[in-house]
């Protein structure tokens, strides 16, 4: 009796764990196509165009947010790993990232697809945003070139600007500081006043890299920064040192809001959105954010102040994609819902609901005036996935905590200089004794 | 025989649930933990390259930042051993004593604890923000304008504001073990010290403390794990910032994984900082022998 029920006991304990390991299988219908997404301020208008698009295919649509964005790039990155990608998601980060994806399969090429009909689905997008998810033949990623993502929405990242707090500070409200200098200005007037001068989420790193590169761009062109990626032009080159003391002038005029380093993009919004802050560095998704906000908030938006006289090139062209799991079993369904998704009518409805710019060019063609000013600047905008180099991650890192080393009056640009490109110098004797290792296996 | 040969196989019987369970949840993620510390891996890519104890060697030798971090995270456990456990004590100390309320009390030091650590974090960001911080706004009021700061953002006070947080949250668990071991010690011994003629200090130094001592062993184990391990209040309050003052062993291992996609390396990391906890725990097992 003992025995039987001991062995009764082990199958029972196996085959819990058996049928805890396997899949469940649906017991009525297909599954619904699954998108992943991390856009916690579009969820309800995604939901609705999931509830339209069933309603005129019969095909059921499951948008599924998983926020903030460093979260989704988690559960993105473990479930590649066990193949457990829905049928479309988004790939966040640098090119680099977006080949291994492609290389390991898990992102199916749309080049077929662009080109059919005449590049009928190409043609409808702003060229930029398709191009930040493209690869060209000339990539060192060794990935077959042509598209892979489709874009739902192109950004810039610009200055927002409060116009009820400029005239307090004596200031024209149509009329923002164009320059450095007087931007600086701006910000010591707005601290005498007890205001926040400017806010951004520089406890995000990206943020910072993002105005940090506008301005390195800006100064000394876009070819020594690439330059700067390959190794050849040093970190302590007086040009980059240059670009660090824009910081510690920032630090010294007290322009900066207290406590920026350590401050996530959402209380910066915050702080711009109650209007404590007169200037905001922010993207085009702060349009929909504060609008939501505080809708009584007047604000204009500016391209970052100038160093000289040319413009600041900034951040910009592509936003937010969405790309086809490879591995799934209904990659045509996929295509053509995204194919819906980009269409006109959808695109316009995500730009009245979201407040973002279409990628599709038609949709975006009519735009409110706030949105204009971002609009505006896609042509000329850079993205660093276009950079015919990337800069490594770590050297990247350490640029930016010492840019925050700067804003805290720990370093100064040469020590910072310094750093980086010790960061550098070990980065690129890693990377050769890496590939030493492969050869050698 | 055939009995003999039954009776062999079915102890293993018992225990297969067990093993399988251990070797599911425990052995094989380690020895994928293993085998990846050994690889030059972004986490995705179907070619990670093999580069034997290179990450190791890298994480022993050339990452003075991670070794910064264990003194990051060796100066919290140090406040949360002394500060937290302390306070702990006494507040354990004093709710033991007859007293009106004490259930009151008692829910009150528990309550910290069984929030998220998240939940937690925001408020505390919220107290000690720079630019309209509670914090800074009560020191102005009482016209203490010269210490108001942007206490998470300022190198010389984000540490120990991030300790504040975590031995405001973490407690509420030290307080519920001692308090559990308070209770253990007979009262018997504390009468006749008190007709010996005791007072309360020497009953507390000869008495509660030789007999408590197992229990705090414990407790300071517990909090030099817990602590070492810090990791969601640094990332709701201060990100690892301003400029890494901040960086714990934990947020370096994410950061490793998640911003610089160095699967590999993080893996390494991680070996590295469990075999150190496991020799502290190895210490103080011993220590805690000793004093059994």
């Amino acid at each position: 009796m003992r025995e039987i029920l001991a062995r009764g006991t082990a199958a029972l304990v196996i085959g819990l764990l058996v049928a805890g390991c396997g899949g469940s299988k649906q017991a009525q219908g297909p599954r619904p196509l699954r998108v992943w997404h991390w856009m916690t301020d579009r969820e309800d208008a995604f939901n609705e165009l999931a509830r339209r698009y069933q309603s005129e295919t019969g095909i059921e649509v499951r948008f599924e947010l998983y926020a903030p964005s460093d979260l989704y790039e988690q559960k993105v990155r473990a479930s590649a790993q066990t193949d457990g990608l829905p049928e479309v998601y988004g790939i966040l980060g640098e090119m680099r990232g977006l080949a291994s994806f492609v290389q390991a399969g898990h992102v199916r090429s749309l080049e077929d697809v662009m080109n059919s009909d005449n590049n009928a689905w190409r043609n409808t997008f702003f060229s930029k945003a398709l191009a930040v998810n493209a690869f060209t033949p000339e990539n060192p990623y060794g990935v077959v070139p042509g598209v892979y993502g489709v874009p739902i929405d192109v950004m810039s990242i610009q200055l927002f600007y409060n116009k009820k707090l400029l005239s307090k500070l004596g200031q024209d409200p149509n009329q923002p500081p164009q320059t450095w200098e007087e931007f600086l200005r701006v910000g010591q007037l707005a601290k005498e006043q007890g205001l926040i001068g400017f806010v951004s989420g520089w406890a995000e790193l990206w943020l910072i890299d993002c105005f940090a590169t506008n301005y390195a761009i800006h100064t000394m062109g876009l070819d020594k920064v690439q330059q700067t990626y390959d190794g050849q032009v040093p970190y302590t080159d007086p040009a980059w040192q240059n670009v660090f003391n824009l910081f510690a002038q920032m630090r010294d005029s007290g322009t900066l809001a207290e406590g920026i380093v350590t401050m996530v993009n959402k209380r910066a919004e915050q702080l711009f959105a109650n209007e404590q802050a007169v200037f905001a560095f922010n993207g085009t998704w702060g349009v929909n954010v504060y609008d939501n906000m505080n809708p009584n908030l007047e604000y204009g938006i500016m391209l970052p102040p100038r160093i000289g006289d040319n413009s600041v090139v900034t951040w910009g062209g592509a936003g937010s994609s969405f790309f086809v799991n490879a591995k799934a079993p209904r990659q045509d369904e996929a295509i053509t819902f995204l194919k819906w998704l980009t269409a006109e009518p959808q695109q316009k409805y995500l730009l009245e609901t979201t407040h973002n710019i279409p990628s599709n060019r038609a949709a975006a063609s009519e735009l409110p005036d706030k949105l204009k000013a971002f609009a505006d600047v896609i042509d000329a905008a850079i993205h660093p996935r276009l950079f015919s180099v990337q800069e490594d991650s770590k050297v990247i890192e350490t640029f930016d905590k010492g840019i925050q080393s700067i804003l805290i009056g720990e370093s100064t640009g040469e020590q910072v200089a310094q750093l980086v490109a010790q960061a550098k110098q070990r980065e690129t004797i890693r990377q050769a004794k890496s590939e030493q290792a492969e050869a050698a296996h | 025989m055939a009995a003999v040969e039954q009776k062999a196989y079915k102890p293993y019987l018992f225990l297969a649930p067990a093993i399988l369970l251990f070797a599911v949840f425990g052995i094989i993620p380690f020895y994928l933990l293993l085998k990846t510390s050994l690889l030059d891996w972004d986490g995705i890519s179907l070619a990670p390259r093999l580069i034997g104890a290179g990450n190791y060697f890298e994480v022993i030798f050339q990452d003075p930042s991670f070794w910064h971090s264990f003194m990051k995270a060796g100066y919290v456990t140090l406040l949360a051993l002394t500060v937290q456990n302390l306070l702990a004590l006494f507040l354990a100390i004093a709710v033991n004593r007859p007293l009106i309320g004490k259930g009151v009390y008692r829910t009150i030091f528990f309550l910290p604890p069984i929030l998220s650590e998240i939940v937690v974090g925001l408020i505390w960001v919220w107290i000690y923000d720079g630019n309209f911080g509670i914090l800074n706004q009560i020191l102005s009021s009482i016209g203490l304008d010269a210490l108001t700061r942007p206490w998470l953002a300022d190198p010389r006070t984000a540490l120990t504001a991030v300790s504040i947080v975590h031995m405001w949250k973490g407690f509420g668990w030290g307080f519920v073990i001692f308090l559990a071991g308070l209770q253990t010690i007979p009262e018997e011994l504390y009468e006749a010290a008190r007709v010996d003629g005791a007072g309360s200090w020497y009953r507390f130094w000869h008495i509660t403390m030789p007999l408590l001592m197992p229990v705090l062993l414990l407790v300071s184990i517990l909090t030099i794990l817990g602590t070492m391990q810090i990791f969601a209040i640094i990332i709701v309050t201060t990100q690892g910032g301003p400029a890494g003052h901040t960086e714990v062993p934990v947020w370096q291992i994410f950061s490793s994984m998640m911003g610089n996609r160095r699967f590999g390396y993080a893996c390494a990391q991680g070996i590295v900082f469990g075999m150190i906890l496991l020799v502290v725990s190895l210490i103080q097992m011993r220590l805690q022998k000793q004093a059994g």
